[in-house]
């Protein structure tokens, strides 16, 4: 009779709980460093950190990213560097959001939010633009955009960013999670990251 | 007078409203079976999202009710494909040779009528009488059978005029289910037969209205029977080798698609509520039940037809949801070395029971010489299998032995 027993399971389950999110109406909340859509930051004096280097657009394994610097304007200068960030496209059709561009960053000028719902309907929308990129002179926020799906809290705490390899071969960085200072939220100390050396230490003092 | 049909609908005088009235019941039958099949199809996927813990269609009406409709509007606007390679009169042909014995055999499956107390389950429409269901030919049942069979070739056809491997491998499978099955399915209803004395539904119905359900009658195996043999006929897990998605992708609909595709689905689901009201009329009583408020004393045999029909619904959702798919030579063990035999031994122990009944033999004796007999029968039968499969086992063996001396 035990074979019957299967159905009785079955059936228990019509009085549980339902474990589905309606998702559209009701979002769960994302992880606190989710890779999700671009945004070029600026320091708390609303100066760019983008430089123009490049080295994100060397890095970027889907070539998505398009980048010409451009010596500052002596009198206005956009950024505190020499130069900055002239050009700045991101081509979000080809983008498969790695990480690595912030990773490359020297400046931790360009971070992801932890939105990803945004779905244009042509391919020039698809192609991000600096105006579109950077955050808001006053507030800091990234900008939305029409066909953006942005969602409470997805706008906060963006200029977080975890380094996956450890960069100029120093160890001591690897999978900590660094924020750079930001308009509207200055600088935040850097978290205890989540790699393996990590969390082995951790227990080795304890 | 040779009687054509038992409706005393057609015994009188065929005048206009008679014709009319013909015509209202065709009608009301052919809405009741697209509606039912709209909402048993959302009913399935409701209750299989709730065993799944999902929470199933939610967006189109209320409760999702009218997933179905939107689904049957977006097929209905889908490109119609013809593959290259088919046989074009066949493959367009398929979809209503599966869909038009689905919905004729719904025409003998009485929904309603008062059989209590001597009724004879007539309800009067325009001072004429007649019974609750489009057709009540004499042969009955039998016709359900008939239109069961004419279904294999729509799924038959289907798969062969495709032109593809995978439809032609899961219209073999689904012929060779469905025709093994059928013998099962005929003999357990051949006991029916035996208790109540008449092929007519409407006669059998009338048979069971005193609480005597067939179920008991026959002794309860025909019906479980008779279950297990629908549920592969209808090629529903677990039976439903058909259509194993992770062996022959759709089986013998790969190839269709748009509304051709919708046809066979609406077959499919059709059957399922055709097979459920055969059971509930053959086993169940069909309509019959205690008549609660006299006032309206023509709602309850219609409420109850409908209880039992829904039973039976989500039994066959509650099997999808719980089964897994079974293998197909067990399919096809189950089918001939069980089902068959027992359902045949069930048969003549039944007749044997019927005829000490007309010759005055104690039930007593019956019973148990039946049983010991049965059960020798069984023993030897057994008894073959094993010998075959033995047989079955040395050949194997030998063919082996024999490859390996070639190399």
């Amino acid at each position: 009779m035990s074979y019957l027993k299967g159905f009785l399971v079955t059936f228990r389950q019509i009085f549980q709980r339902r474990v589905t999110t309606p998702y559209p109406k009701i979002k769960r909340e994302k992880p606190e460093r989710l890779h999700g859509r671009h945004v070029l930051g600026r320091y708390e004096d609303g100066m760019e950190k983008c430089i123009g280097c490049e080295l994100c657009s060397g890095v970027c394994p889907a070539d998505c990213i398009y980048v010409r610097g451009a010596d500052n304007p002596t009198d206005n200068p956009i950024s505190p560097g020499e130069r900055y960030g002239f050009v700045y496209e991101i081509n979000y059709l080809r983008c498969i959001h790695c990480d690595l561009c912030v990773e490359a960053c020297p400046t931790g000028a360009i971070t992801e939010s932890k939105m990803f719902e945004f779905s244009f309907t042509n391919r020039n929308d698809a192609i991000y633009t600096r105006e579109e990129l950077l955050v808001d002179e006053e507030t800091g926020k990234p900008k939305q955009l029409p066909w953006e799906d942005w969602r409470d809290g997805e706008d906060l705490l963006t200029s977080g960013w975890l380094r996956a390899t450890s960069p100029s071969g120093d160890a001591t960085y690897e999978g900590q999670i660094a924020w750079s200072g930001d308009l509207g939220y200055g600088v935040r100390k850097s978290e205890i990251g989540q790699s393996v050396t990590e969390s082995r230490e951790q227990e080795e003092d304890q | 007078m040779m009687i054509i049909a038992a409706d005393p609908l057609l015994s009188s005088e065929i005048g206009f409203s008679v014709i009319a009235i013909m015509l209202l019941k065709v009608v009301i039958a052919f809405a009741l079976l697209m509606v039912s099949v709209m909402l048993v199809i959302w009913f399935e996927r409701k209750i299989v999202a709730d065993m799944h813990n999902r929470v199933g269609p939610s967006l189109a009406g209320p409760w999702g009710i009218l997933q179905t409709l939107a689904d049957g509007i977006k097929l209905f606007f889908k490109e119609d494909l013809l593959p290259e390679r088919a046989d074009r009169i066949v493959f367009r042909l398929a979809p209503y040779l599966s869909l038009v014995p689905a919905f004729l055999s719904f025409a003998i499956v009485p929904i309603g009528g008062d059989f209590t107390n001597g009724g004879d389950g007539t309800v009067s429409i325009f001072g004429h009488r007649t019974l609750l269901q489009v057709a009540d030919p004499p042969v009955g049942i039998l016709l359900f059978l008939a239109l069961s069979s004419i279904a294999v070739y729509g799924v038959m056809l289907a798969g062969w005029s495709s032109g593809s491997k995978y439809p032609l491998l899961g219209s073999v499978r689904a012929s060779a289910q469905m025709i093994s099955y059928e013998a099962a399915l005929g003999l357990s209803m051949a006991t029916v037969f035996l208790s109540s004395g008449t092929l007519s539904t409407s006669g059998i119905v009338a048979g069971q209205a005193t609480w005597n359900w067939n179920l008991v009658a026959t002794g309860v195996i025909p019906f479980v029977i008779f279950v297990i043999a629908g549920t592969a006929e209808l090629n529903r897990p677990p039976f439903d080798l058909v259509e194993a998605e992770q062996e022959l992708v759709g089986g013998f609909h790969t190839e269709y698609s748009s509304i051709r595709f919708a046809l066979f689905f609406l077959a499919e689901f059709m059957n399922m509520i055709t097979m459920s009201a055969i059971a509930v009329t053959l086993f169940l009583g069909g309509p019959n039940g205690p008549i609660l408020i006299k006032q309206i004393s023509w709602v309850w045999p219609i409420l109850w037809f409908f209880l039992k029909v829904m039973a039976f619904l989500f039994t066959f959702v509650w099997l999808r949801a719980t089964l897994p798919r079974l293998r197909y030579d067990q399919l096809m063990d189950l089918g001939w070395k069980l089902l068959i035999p027992a359902s045949l031994g069930w048969f003549l122990l039944i007749a044997a029971l019927n005829i000490g009944e007309d010759r005055g033999w104690s039930t007593f004796l019956v019973v148990p010489i039946g049983l010991l007999v049965l059960s020798f029968v069984a023993l030897l039968l057994n008894g073959a299998i094993k010998k075959a499969k033995d047989s079955n086992l040395n050949a194997a063996d030998l063919s082996e032995i024999s490859e390996g001396s070639d190399q």
